[in-house]
This record gives structure tokens, sequence and C-alpha cells, in this order.
């Protein structure tokens, strides 16, 4: 009997759901209410570019972007087989969804590497 | 006063005389008091004692009249035919399942998949009768008490978009029950069910619809015991291919 690969997938897809139910409404009201409404003064460049170089803040600014993408990935990928009935194209879903996430966390990665 | 009555539009299927299933319309007493089930026993003793359907208690335990009634699966000794004003009311068998004959749909499906997950309490060593019964207290009950109450009425199949679309899926009420026996305080089987329920068309194929926990007439919560299971299942995953060690 063959023991399903899928704890690989849905173990992201939970934390990746989990975590930008929490943080993702926060951030949203912060940086595209709070701010341009005046609600919260608004960081200088400089103060926000310092607060992202941080190694804490680029840790977590990677996991909930890779996490979030990981999310989408599976989630998507069982909207094509069952909403879009689309399982015969399964290793090609598979590759779009999860291969995707992964390139998108990698440049993730990069980009938050580079600041 | 004329009785007012209700149309009902009833699945018939005959695989002797016809090759596919047509709708036959019968008109009934709209009485308060009755049931679907009430209605579906009135044309077979008054009206066309060919239709052919399952039931029993007609109190929600035996499980056997589940029906589709205008789309939705539901017991029909627990649906009023008075909910259904003014009709037509289409009755049809539960989704996802072969047919028999007429409202008759064919079980044996289930019940394979049903002894796959060994739903009867396993023992590593049986207690010898002299060293007395198995303690068990309220709260090692109510652990899986909910579980317990799934009477197999197959509304879950019925509702459940994947077992339409899989049909190798185990199913909604089989996880409810095999959980309802992991966590029983007197059962070691759960490694036994782990093996049959963590490969791909075990638990993995529910994708959380829901729809089984929302038309359970006995509020088992199928969902939330695929979803229990799941992190288990995810927990032994990552265990053994970080610490393989372990096993």
């Amino acid at each position: 009997m063959k023991v399903s690969n899928e704890p690989l997938w849905w173990a992201f897809f939970g934390a990746g759901g989990a975590l930008s139910a929490l943080c993702v409404p926060a951030l949203l009201f912060l940086v595209a209410l709070a701010m341009p409404l005046g609600w919260i003064e608004t960081p200088s460049y400089e103060a926000a570019r310092a607060l992202v170089h941080h190694p804490l803040a680029r840790l977590f600014l990677f996991a909930l972007i890779s996490l979030s993408l990981l999310h989408w990935g599976h989630r998507f990928r069982y909207t094509l087989y069952d909403g879009l009935q689309l399982k015969h194209l399964e290793s090609l879903i598979v590759l779009f969804c999860y291969g995707g996430a992964i390139l998108g966390s990698v440049f993730t990665a990069f980009v938050l590497w580079q600041l | 006063m004329t009785q007012e009555t209700i149309a009902l539009e009833v699945f018939r299927y005959r695989p002797e005389q016809e090759r596919e299933p047509t709708f036959q319309t019968y008109e009934v007493p709209l009485r308060k008091d009755w049931v679907v089930l009430d209605a579906l026993n009135y044309i077979k003793d008054e009206i066309d004692g060919t239709l052919t359907f399952r039931w029993s208690c007609r109190m929600g335990v035996c499980g056997s009249c589940g029906m589709m009634i205008n789309g939705t699966p539901v017991l029909t000794c627990a649906a009023f035919l008075e909910t259904y004003r003014p009709g037509p009311v289409r009755i049809e068998p539960l989704a996802n399942f072969p047919v028999v004959r007429d409202l008759v749909i064919l079980m044996s499906d289930f019940m394979e998949k049903l002894g796959r997950v060994k739903p009867w309490i396993i023992t590593d060593k049986e207690k010898p009768v002299a060293e007395g019964e198995y303690l068990q207290t309220p709260t090692q009950l109510a652990d899986f008490k909910q579980y317990s109450m799934c009477i197999n009425c197959l509304l879950c199949y019925s509702a459940c978009p994947v077992s339409g679309l899989e049909p190798d899926f185990i199913g909604p009420a089989a996880i409810a029950l095999a959980q309802r026996y992991n966590l029983d305080s007197r059962d070691e089987g759960s490694a036994q069910r782990m093996e049959v329920l963590s490969q791909d068309d075990g638990i993995w194929q529910c994708t959380l619809v829901g729809e089984c926990s929302a038309v359970c007439p006995k509020a088992v919560d199928p969902a939330g015991a695929i979803q229990r299971y799941k992190v288990a299942s995810t927990n032994d995953w990552w265990r053994s291919k970080l610490m393989p060690w372990g096993k």
C-alpha cells in the first residue's frame, strides 16, 4: 500500500492559509487603508526600508509570501481538477501550480536577499 | 372541503422494461402531518404498487430512506411534505450511486469501503474476562460519541462532489467511523486504519467542501473528522521523513 505524498503539500497549504489569514488583513489595513487615509503616520522611505532590512522582517516576508503562494498552488490545483474537471492534465497542472509557487518563492528570496 | 394535493415527480427505473430512467408524476394529499416517506407509502398502497423504495423505522434511526428531494439528499422520514408546497416535489435516488430500481441504490461499494477502515474495536491483546470490563470515563466517551451517531444513511456520499468525481474516494461516513474507533480509549487500531486512510484514495481526495457535514441528519460532522485525520496523517508523514529511525 502506498502512502500518499499529499501531506507535504497539504502542510504548506495549511501553513500558508493560516499565516495569510492572520497577517494579510492586518498588513492590508495598515498599508492600503490606514496609511493612505492618514489614520496613522506613514513611515519615511528610509524608515520603511530599514524595517524591511531587518533579518527577522525579511524572514517573515519570505514565509508569508512563499507559503501564501504554496497555499494558492494547492488550492488552484484542486480547483482545476474538480472545478474545471481537468484531472487528465494532472502532471501539467502539478507542474504549473507547485512549480509556479516554487518559482515565485525563489524570486521572493532573491528580491529579499538583494534588499 | 376538498383535500389539497401536491404533485410528486418520482424517478422511475425498471431495468427489465426500460433502458433509461423516466419520471412519473403522482398527485398525493398534502397532509400537514405527512413526511415525504408517508406520501411515497401512500403511492405504493393506493396508486401504484410497483414503486420501489427502501424504508424501515420512520424516525431517523435506520438510515434507509435517504433520497434526493429537489436535488438535496435528505431522509424522507424527516422531510415534511408541507415544506415543499406548492410543489411539484422531485424525488430521485441518492446521487453518486448506481440505481438498482426506482429509488433503490446499490450500497455494495460503500459496504466494501466501510470494511476497509476496520470499524470495530481493535486491541493488541484481549483482556481476560476475569479482569473485568474496559472502563471509560464520560470525557473519554465524549471524545468519540459524536462520530458513533452515524446511521450509514449515505446522504454524505450523495452530497460530496468529490465522491461523485472520484469513485475510489473512501468517503465521509467511512472516515468518520474510522475516527469513531480511533478516538475510543479502548481501541488500539489507529495505526492499521491510518495505513488505509493515508493513501491517495483515503482522506487525501477530500477538498473540504463540507457538504457532508451540512446534510448529515445526525450532526456527525464527517468533514471535521477528515480534517483531524489530515493533521494526524501529516504529522505521521513528516515524522517518517524527518526521523525515519523513529518508526
